[in-house]
């Protein structure tokens, strides 16, 4: 397969293990290059923004923290026609109702993608605004890279070892390290809630 | 039980009771329940947002100058109207002065932004209120034809080929079992009146959107730098504009002036031949729904928006009206002040939060959001599987923000009820061209049917401010001024020690505000009241009923096991709860579900 690849990361920074798929293509971005064919970007939570990246790609690769009810941390790699089915399996944000849209609305206008593969991550916390990747799925980001790497080379999109510089991930203030880093502590920024959103809470 | 509110609603929970949770096609979560009496009219409404609102507490210690960054995060759809309110409430309390240019470009994206939404908001969110998809199957594509021609003469697209062609590749979709976008429709209930040639007109044009929106994002790539997730920046816009460059150094060159310039010209083609004709023939075939007006005629509030001048924020100097109306008085227009503590508060007592004391209200800049989830003694179910909520106690996430003590509507039919009632020229010329045109009475506008309405030409009369910004914006740089930013405040050691600002916009969904502290070059205190806080409020200490509640009152339902009515006019506002609130639950794998109790 020819042609030309998007690698997108989609959630929202701002809920915790929501984080993983844009904190994977910024991860990729500066681990790994590419050819000019293939074009990384932050998806974030943005729906129907995205379906001129869609357009224009013949191969989709999409990062996210998907809810599979397995142990948090565990990857989960589906293809093609599998991959709008479970990034509906269970809707637990958001983004991925929207997600779903996208690729049903562009299979709808007769330009999805070819070929479609899913890097999804069991997550272990999202009702925690604010807060960053737990470590269980924070760990798991160099192996959900290696893993987009090995199937986009055997698509034909080889990279190599190096550094993609591109204008289409996060703003450097809530990239993984500052956005964790600058974090104020929970007695300056109260963060706590009712058991509801904090289920395994004290 | 009877209540009388304060203003102006009888409230009867003794009928049957309707919980339609989550409602569909938004964006975040919400609940709604009803009681409908015996012949099926809603006698009382109860709106709650089931998502913990939390945007202030991460902001709390980062530096100003990133808030946008943050901001543009919390939602999915109004991302650059958040970085844009952001940025101005940091100019305010720093006292910057923005270039003319990044205040034409400014312009320019909030436009571009009302006018995406708009489209995408009618035609992909709202549309299926009143178009059935399933039903154009059964069009004749030769009568479609003949109607589009009728509709809106002035629309390349309307061979009876080009309809027979979308007819087709709907039916390929729909047979191939992936309804999709279509599901969770009540595609044979009889609230649908369209003729099914007027169903694939629109069906198509739902595909025509599609296109269009993808064109019309591309603004924000050239001026953000990037889409999605533009860049915005304190003291400007982050884009240099060099005329007679050529590009290679991303600076804006005038071939990407004739790009921005060559898109305004489609939205307005979409807008004068697709949109707003549209709007006017869908709308005829509901004539005799003219239920949900709620609040609209009553107490509108905005803020305004799109301002002449950089800076300047005095009503007279901008586009979009500001002004509030109570009481149901069309002859007073009130000036609305964001910064004085008696004007805006917002109240908790129905809602899961606790300030000090309950019964008082705090402005913004006071702000409390903690928590205080219980439910009353009414309520029905668990605190994790309510059945039932008791609206007489603390029933939503959503805090209550109040304009005087009024519950206030806002968005683009608020927007237009002050422009109308202040005699703004544009906004008055369009709703009596649109009322001759259909035949209507200037009570009409105050509807499900006028909030949609009010969105369609408000899209349209941003095309054109769009057009007179990027005007203004070419002559100011031809005549050799080709600054967009001021950062001679840039550096935290010229800022006072302690400052405080407000920004404020008016987002697609209506008067969005963000007021912020600052403390020795940190964030101290950051508060938002978004355009759904305002609508989707719940009763305040009085008893006053929101814009939501108060547009579901008195509406009959048809089949009161399917909502068609109550999802009709919560869309219309296009409610947008992502930001208002959070994701309470990582179980929500429900698809809509009503339950009638």
């Amino acid at each position: 397969m020819t042609g030309t690849a998007l690698v997108l990361g989609i959630g929202n920074v701002l809920w915790a293990d929501e984080g993983f798929g844009v904190r994977c293509v910024e991860h990729l971005a500066q681990t790994a290059t590419f050819g000019p064919e293939v074009t990384l970007l932050d998806g974030g939570t943005q729906g129907l923004y995205l379906l001129p990246f869609l357009d224009a790609a013949d191969t989709l690769l999409v990062f996210d923290a998907v809810d599979y009810g397995l142990t948090p941390g565990t990857m989960k790699i589906v293809e093609d026609d599998e991959v709008p089915r479970f990034m509906g399996a269970k809707k637990m944000s958001l983004h991925q109702t929207g997600f779903q849209d996208v690729i049903a609305t562009s299979q709808l206008m007769g330009t999805c993608p070819a070929r479609l593969l899913l890097v999804g991550c069991q997550p272990e916390e999202l009702e925690d605004y604010g807060g960053g990747l737990r470590p269980v799925v924070a760990a798991r980001i160099p192996e959900a890279v290696r893993i987009a790497r090995d199937w986009l080379a055997a698509e034909g999109f080889a990279s190599a070892d190096g550094e993609t510089i591109t204008d289409n991930l996060a703003d450097v203030s809530i990239r993984h390290d500052a956005y964790e880093g600058g974090r104020p502590t929970a007695s300056e920024a109260c963060r706590t809630g009712d058991a509801r959103f904090f289920p395994k809470g004290a | 039980m009877v209540v009388q509110t304060p203003n102006g609603y009888t409230l009867d929970n003794s009928g049957k009771r309707i919980v339609v949770d989550p409602v569909t096609r938004i964006e975040g979560h919400m609940r709604c329940e009803v009681n409908v009496d015996e012949q099926g009219v809603i006698r009382n409404a109860v709106s709650t947002g089931t998502m913990w609102r939390g945007l202030e507490v991460i902001l709390k210690g980062r530096d100003p100058r990133d808030a946008w960054a943050f901001t543009e995060r919390i939602c999915g759809v109004c991302t650059g109207t958040h970085a844009l309110t952001s940025v101005r409430a940091v100019e305010d309390a720093l006292s910057i002065q923005i270039p003319d240019n990044a205040n034409s470009i400014r312009n320019i994206m909030q436009l571009n932004l009302q006018i995406h939404d708009h489209v995408v908001h009618f035609y992909h969110l709202h549309a299926l209120d009143w178009v059935n998809p399933i039903n154009a199957l059964r069009a004749d594509p030769k009568a479609t034809s003949e109607l589009q021609q009728a509709v809106s003469p002035s629309h390349p697209l309307s061979s009876p080929g080009y309809f027979r062609d979308v007819q087709n590749r709907l039916k390929q979709f729909v047979e191939s079992g992936q309804l999709g976008l279509f599901k969770n429709g009540y595609w044979d209930n009889p609230a649908y009146k369209l003729p099914p040639e007027a169903d694939l007109m629109a069906t198509t044009h739902y595909l025509e959107a599609l296109d269009l929106q993808k064109e019309i994002v591309k603004v924000h790539a050239i001026f953000g730098g990037k889409n999605p997730h533009p860049n915005w920046l304190v003291g400007g816009v982050p884009c240099p504009i060099n005329l007679h460059g050529n590009g290679a150094t991303g600076a804006i060159n005038m071939e990407r002036l004739n790009l921005v310039s060559s898109i305004i010209d489609k939205c307005d083609a979409f807008n004068k031949n697709v949109y707003v004709p549209d709007v006017i023939a869908i709308g005829g075939f509901y004539k005799n729904w003219l239920y949900g007006g709620g609040l609209s005629s009553q107490a509108c509030l905005a803020y305004g928006d799109i301002p002449e001048h950089p800076n300047d924020f005095s009503p007279e100097q901008l586009y979009l009206p500001r002004g509030a109306i109570i009481n149901g008085d069309l002859t007073q227009v009130h000036e609305v002040d964001v910064r004085d503590p008696e004007q805006i508060q917002e109240f908790v007592d129905h809602s899961w939060y606790q300030y000090g004391e309950e019964g008082v209200g705090l402005h913004p800049w006071d702000g409390v959001t903690e928590a205080k989830f219980e439910l009353g003694p009414n309520a029905k179910g668990t605190k994790t599987n309510i059945k039932e909520l008791d609206e007489a106690a603390k029933y939503s996430w959503i805090k209550a923000p109040r304009w005087k003590g009024h519950a206030m509507e806002v968005g683009p039919l608020a927007r237009y009820v002050v422009g109308y009632a202040q005699g703004h020229e544009d906004i008055s010329d369009q709703v009596n061209g649109l009322l001759r045109t259909m035949d209507l009475p200037v009570e009409a506008l105050f509807s499900t049917l006028g909030r949609t309405a009010a969105r369609a030409l408000e899209s349209e009369y941003c095309g054109r401010l769009q057009k007179y910004f990027f005007d203004k914006l070419v002559k100011n740089c031809i005549n050799g001024d080709e600054s967009t930013a001021n950062i001679a405040k840039w550096e935290p050691s010229t800022w006072p020690p302690k400052s405080r600002g407000v920004g404020m916009t008016e987002a697609p969904r209506g008067a969005l505000g963000h007021w912020i502290s600052i403390e020795d070059a940190r964030i101290e205190n950051y508060q938002c009241v978004v355009p759904t806080t305002w609508n989707g409020s719940p009763r305040d200490t009085q008893g006053n009923i929101g814009a939501f509640e108060a547009s579901l009152m008195n509406t009959p339902m048809e089949r009161p096991e399917e909502p068609v009515e109550i999802l009709r006019t919560l869309h219309s506002f296009d409610p947008c709860l992502a930001c208002s609130t959070h994701v309470m639950s990582p179980d929500g794998d429900e698809l809509t579900t009503v339950k009638v109790r």
